[in-house]
């Protein structure tokens, strides 16, 4: 009995102690953070431009705009690849085919996982969309308001808020995902891990020790999520 | 040709959804200051043809005019001729996520018209005027519905339009909030505005019409004063749609 807790007191001292590693943690943390914080970004950027080419199109009644058209088959050919494959092979092309010569990983990184993001985001976004009374596009238009600014003042502010717990899910995937990154070499956290696993040998204590770390990380969002939610809820009390 | 007073002009005005023609053939015209009220059995049309005088339905066939400008033209700015005409929904389509307040004042805002203190003393003086100024910072979902019916009316007059078009406004509504709205409406049209109204309110339409236009098979059937219509009916579908109304 005491041997395994001396043993388990030597592991520790080597996970995290000796040679300053629980730096490497921090730092792996600090990596996937900005990561996920950057796809983010780029995910709901074009995730919302995306949607709104989409239901554009969908909405337009009559006379088929060629313009829109072709932006409306590009933003379905773009869901269709990116929800179509693997993640993880979409970062493999991008670091190891596309961005060869780059070694701007994080940059490739947030780019790749915004990209992904954004698809998953669109659809969202356009089921939010979706979900809002024509009625409110017409009384916005009624008034004299041209589309974009019925979009932009009326439909997307209400969608959001609609779609808003999707939206958080989304965040809290996209961050678990971030673990993916290690394929092309980034230390994230879950790369600070395996290096030190392979210098240590030591398995155990650095994969709970992240595991509790996203897990952790997780539930903070999922609480900074709900707080937001209520807070968004407030202005219109039923 | 055009009466110097005329606001609308509607020649051969027809409307198909997919195979199913909704308007056929409508000539009406609207004079400035005319109060019309448009009756009719459900799925006459009679919504359909308010629609397309904003062109929130585009006519298949056919021309409106607008102050004697075709509207339907291709190089029409649709967004400069709806300024110009309010419109208030069956149900109300308030904007959930704004305050009363915000609601009145964002497209005098948005289109320019007023600038921000200008639009928020024309929603106060509106709102003094239909009784409803301690609202102005609710959000729509605390009010009753003919109190969001009352500030979706606010809501267009805030543009100063030139004609006030109306589908069925108190369709929606519990029958003791009717008298409010129609109260508020009432109110408007001795005010001098134009307005077409499409309701089932046949005491409204009798109190305040100049005339009547009973709708039905797409096309106007029978239209004249109210007195004509309600107490001299000649077209026997309009007399079989009162006897089953009154």
């Amino acid at each position: 009995m005491q041997a395994f807790f001396s043993s388990l007191s030597s592991q520790f001292y080597i996970s995290f102690v000796d040679q300053n590693r629980w730096q490497s943690y921090l730092k792996g943390l600090g990596v996937s953070f900005l990561v996920t914080a950057g796809a983010l970004a780029i995910g709901i950027v074009i995730g919302i431009l995306v949607a709104i080419c989409r239901t554009a199109h969908d909405q337009k009644k009559g006379k088929v705009n060629p313009v829109l058209s072709v932006f409306n088959r590009i933003c379905i050919i773009y869901t269709t690849v990116i929800r179509g494959t693997p993640m993880m092979v979409q970062l493999l092309i991008m670091g190891f085919v596309v961005f060869v010569s780059s070694r701007n990983l994080i940059g490739i990184a947030i780019l790749t996982l915004g990209i992904n993001s954004g698809a998953y985001v669109s659809e969202i976004i356009r089921s939010g969309i979706m979900s809002i009374d024509p009625g409110q596009m017409e009384a916005g238009r009624s008034l004299g308001l041209p589309y974009s600014t019925v979009m932009n003042k009326i439909i997307i502010p209400q969608a959001i808020k609609n779609v808003f717990p999707a939206l958080g899910n989304e965040l809290i995937t996209l961050f678990k995902d971030t673990s993916l990154v290690t394929v092309i070499g980034l230390t994230d956290l879950t790369k600070a891990a395996m290096q030190i696993q392979a210098r240590t040998y030591q398995a155990f204590m650095p994969y709970l020790c992240i595991a509790g770390l996203y897990l952790l990380c997780v539930m903070i969002m999922t609480k900074i999520l709900g707080t937001v939610e209520g807070r968004m809820r407030k202005s219109e009390r039923r | 040709m055009n009466a110097d007073n005329e606001l609308i002009r509607i020649e051969h005005l027809q409307k198909r959804f997919g195979g199913n023609l909704v308007l056929k053939d409508i000539n009406e015209h609207i004079l400035e200051g005319e109060k019309v009220v448009i009756i009719g059995p459900s799925g006459s049309g009679k919504s359909t043809l308010l629609r397309c005088l904003n062109l929130l339905e585009r006519p298949t066939a056919g021309h409106i005019y607008f102050e004697g400008s075709d509207i339907t033209a291709k190089k029409t700015d649709i967004n400069a001729i709806r300024m110009q005409m309010g419109m208030v929904f069956q149900h109300f389509n308030l904007f959930p996520h704004k305050t009363v307040q915000e609601n009145i004042t964002l497209a005098p805002v948005e289109t320019h018209r007023m600038n921000k203190e200008e639009a928020n003393e024309e929603a106060t003086k509106l709102l003094k005027r239909v009784g409803l100024l301690d609202k102005a910072d609710a959000y729509p979902s605390s009010l009753s519905g003919g109190q969001q019916q009352r500030i979706a009316i606010v809501r267009a007059l805030a543009m100063h339009p030139k004609v006030m078009l109306f589908d069925e406004p108190t369709s929606a509504l519990d029958p003791e909030m009717v008298g409010e709205v129609l109260e508020v409406m009432k109110e408007l049209a001795d005010s001098g505005m134009t307005m077409a109204v499409v309701t089932h309110e046949m005491g409204f339409a009798r109190e305040v019409a100049d005339r009547v236009l009973f709708c039905a098979d797409g096309g106007i059937q029978e239209e004249g004063t109210a007195e004509e219509i309600f107490s001299h009916p000649k077209n026997p579908r309009l007399k079989d749609f009162l006897s089953k109304i009154l």
